[in-house]
């Protein structure tokens, strides 16, 4: 094996891929060649870093060196300067607010990483997940094969269950309980599926995961397959995340090439295949009833439980299904024992979870914190709070299926049942941020024009009623509201909740009725006073020019519908029966007289 | 052979290969998509006549899912994301302008044929958040007055 004296990360996660990645490491590689230190040096490409804000981002090891915003001529000046002559390039360091920019610090002091323990994602950024060499230097396959060798099926599945694992996609369902139901059904064949159909939006844990240790997650399933006995399995991914789908196919390939996969594993007399199936963008999908049909080439509808899929599932077979995340924790567990696990988190909501990080707060990434650790600590300490000085508001977690988390209910540990208490969700893992300028009526429409959207059709309560809620919601938006508005949103709530078939249906309500319980002013606002207090919603907006206005006659000129008058100048006036809040005028005044209300 | 007919050839190896393996139809139907650009009604004839399913099978499932499309799309697709980080930033501003300039409403496309204006489901580039992709290019931080320029770079 080759020594090489450093080595020089890339982030290849979707987020530093977009924002052009690829072009660094090509010109990274292209420079090392030039400087002829290619064969000193080694550029890896690995899966996401997490700090998505801060990107591209590049690691110089073994110093642990934090470059962030980097762009193909600043690699000119890491290989000249870091690389060549040892000498750090301190205006590429990573910055963070209120911290001294000045020091080079290693990884784990950076504030955004410090509070976090990674356990799912602990490889992701870590290692190449293109090479399953580098996976295997990481204790990678070691979990399989002491499951394989040295266990039972029924000792794996009591060492999930007595690790407390609950399911990452969202309900929460204890994870060895699940395996037991798909051990104790008979069957000739039995699936394992991985559900990595994650379409909540502004959730991107498992296609972090999938790019960026795949062979975590083909490792968890072989395990999964042993316990309950199945030797076939999907995964089953979102066509937009075609890097995870890339890696996927390399990873089982080489663990094929490897003899991790296929026919008698290890030796054990144990076979197991895994093929990927790519979904085709509908969200509904990753209910799993509705998951397995779409695996069969049907539409993806979901049906009624009981059978569960334990009994009855996949091609009407006992089939186990765990999202990516759940299954990324799987091999840890057995390598370091329940008690292990159990030491994280609290004790209903044992280990960690992943979150996304997204909206009006300042270090975007991915995160992943012990369960239990207060909603504060992660917008706050971790996400470095809101930008630009405004407000904080409130916080979404659960997405189309969870609620917005007001500023007083900030220090609510993040666990499975104090969520739910609260009116949201841990669902998968996405959490936005909002401020003071987000009007939350309009996140509440927000999220039920994605549930109108995306429900399948086939019952009657998600189909009609989060339509009749819509349109409700539209009315209120745009000044229409009338009394008693709130009181039919709530009882059309509650009645789909209780009615809907599948779990997309009955919890497509909670965005309308956590925003109801924690922001009902706003709503009154809006339908009593056709006011919106955050100066969102367009059609309850009022410019109005004030004394700053010099007369200039730009606005004039900018208005696409001639409501402005005035006398050059003179003080203009908008004609508020014209006005069509398009906020041109605004934008093109230069004395800051046009304000918005 | 002509053009078309190539592509159907291509079409009949892609059944030949997905026909026995269970649940077959949508990996074809996406192989499909991909050489065709749409699913117009003769190709789900073909493959549903290969697949041994009834065309309302076929029809059902590309009506069902929101990657199949009937009829084929611009030379350039713009998407704006709308996933929920996006959409806080001010997506829908972005999304409106580029409906604005292009003077097509979202889903559909320019006379031309150039553009597509599409609203996608959130591509989970949330650290860039408003985010639009032209075809394989992504642009982050999007504000409403970048948009002429960007589409600028595809005009012909």
């Amino acid at each position: 094996m080759d020594i090489f004296r450093s080595h020089v990360l890339l982030c290849g996660g979707t987020g530093c891929t977009s924002s052009g990645s690829e072009q660094l490491l090509e010109h990274l590689n292209l420079k090392l060649k030039e400087y002829d230190l290619d064969r000193e040096i080694k550029p890896i490409r690995t899966g996401c870093f997490g700090l998505c804000e801060a990107g591209p981002i590049v690691i110089v090891y073994p110093e642990g060196t934090f470059y962030s915003h980097v762009t193909v001529s600043d690699i000119d000046e890491i290989v000249a300067e870091h690389l060549l002559k040892g000498r750090i390039v301190k205006r590429l360091l990573h910055q963070e607010k209120d911290v001294d920019h000045t020091v080079d610090m290693a990884l784990d002091q950076i504030p955004f990483y410090k509070h976090q323990t990674r356990v799912a994602l602990r490889n992701c950024g870590v290692i190449d997940p293109e090479n399953i060499d580098e996976y295997l230097a990481f204790d990678g396959y070691k979990a399989m094969q002491k499951a394989l060798l040295e266990m039972t099926p029924e000792q794996v599945i009591d060492t999930v269950s007595q690790s407390g694992l609950r399911g990452r996609g969202g309900g929460g369902f204890p994870t060895g309980q699940k395996w037991k139901f798909a051990r104790a059904s008979q069957g000739e064949r039995k699936f394992v599926i991985c559900n990595a159909d994650e379409g909540d939006p502004g959730a991107f844990m498992d296609r972090s995961v999938l790019e960026g240790d795949p062979h975590c997650v083909l490792e968890a399933m072989i395990i999964n397959g042993y316990a309950i006995g199945a030797n076939e399995g999907y995964v089953y991914v979102r066509a937009e995340y075609p890097i995870a789908v890339k890696r996927l196919g390399m990873a089982i390939d080489q663990a094929k090439e490897y003899g991790l996969l296929g026919k008698n594993i290890l030796g054990s007399g144990f076979d197991f295949d895994v093929h990927i199936r790519e979904g085709a963008g509908a969200f509904v999908c990753g209910e799993e009833t509705a998951l397995m049909v779409s695996i069969q080439g049907e539409r993806g509808e979901p049906h009624p439980k009981p059978p569960f899929p334990a009994v009855r599932g996949l091609f009407d077979a006992p089939t186990n299904i765990n999202n990516v995340e759940t299954y990324a924790n799987i091999p840890q567990i057995l390598l370091h024992g329940p008690t292990w696990f159990r030491s994280m988190g609290t004790e209903k909501s044992a280990g960690t979870k992943v979150f996304a990080l997204g909206g009006k707060i300042n270090n975007t990434g991915l995160v992943e914190v012990p369960m239990g650790t207060p909603l504060r600590t992660v917008i706050y300490d971790i996400g470095g709070g809101i930008p630009n000085g405004r407000a904080f508001k409130a916080v979404q977690t659960g997405g189309p299926s969870g609620g917005c988390i007001p500023a007083d209910l900030l220090d609510v540990p993040i666990e499975y049942d104090s969520l739910t208490q609260i009116g949201s969700m841990m669902g998968s893992g996405g959490m936005i941020v909002m401020d003071e300028d987000n009007c939350m009526v309009d996140i509440a429409r927000f999220f039920l024009d994605f549930t109108v959207d995306e429900s399948c059709g086939k019952c009657t309560p998600c189909r009609i009623g989060t339509k009749r809620m819509l349109e409700i919601l539209d009315r209120i938006v745009s000044g229409r509201g009338r009394d008693g508005d709130l009181e039919k949103l709530e009882k059309l709530a509650h009645n789909i909740k209780a009615t809907a078939l599948c779990g997309l249906g009955q919890t497509a309500p909670n965005p309308v009725l956590s925003t109801i319980r924690y922001f009902r002013e706003e709503y009154e606002a809006h339908i009593h006073d056709h006011k919106c207090p955050a100066s969102h919603c367009r059609a309850l907006l009022e410019y109005l020019i004030g004394e700053n206005c010099r007369g200039c006659t730009a606005c004039v000129k900018a208005c696409p519908v001639g409501a402005i008058t005035g006398e050059p100048r003179g003080l203009h006036i908008i004609d508020q029966n014209k006005c069509i809040k398009c906020g041109a005028c605004k934008e093109k005044c230069r004395f800051d007289a046009i304000s918005r209300h | 052979m002509t053009e078309v007919g190539e592509k159907f050839a291509e079409l009949d190896r892609i059944i030949a290969r997905h026909r026995d393996e269970p649940g077959g139809l949508m990996p074809v139907m996406q192989e499909a998509q991909a050489l065709f650009g749409a699913l117009p009604m003769d190709v789900q004839e073909v493959i549903a006549d290969g697949m041994g399913k009834t065309l309302s099978e076929v029809y059902g499932v590309a009506t069902f899912y929101a990657q199949f499309a009937l009829a084929p799309k611009g030379k350039y697709v713009i998407s704006v994301c709308m996933g929920t980080a996006c959409y806080v930033k001010g997506a829908q501003a972005v999304l409106d302008k580029l409906s604005e300039y292009l003077e097509i409403p979202v889903g559909e496309t320019t006379e031309d044929g150039e553009f597509t204006l599409d609203a996608t489901r959130c591509i989970g580039a949330c650290g860039l958040a408003p985010v639009m992709t032209v075809n394989d290019d992504v642009y982050g931080r999007v504000t409403p007055d970048q948009v002429a320029g960007i589409l600028d770079k595809y005009r012909a």
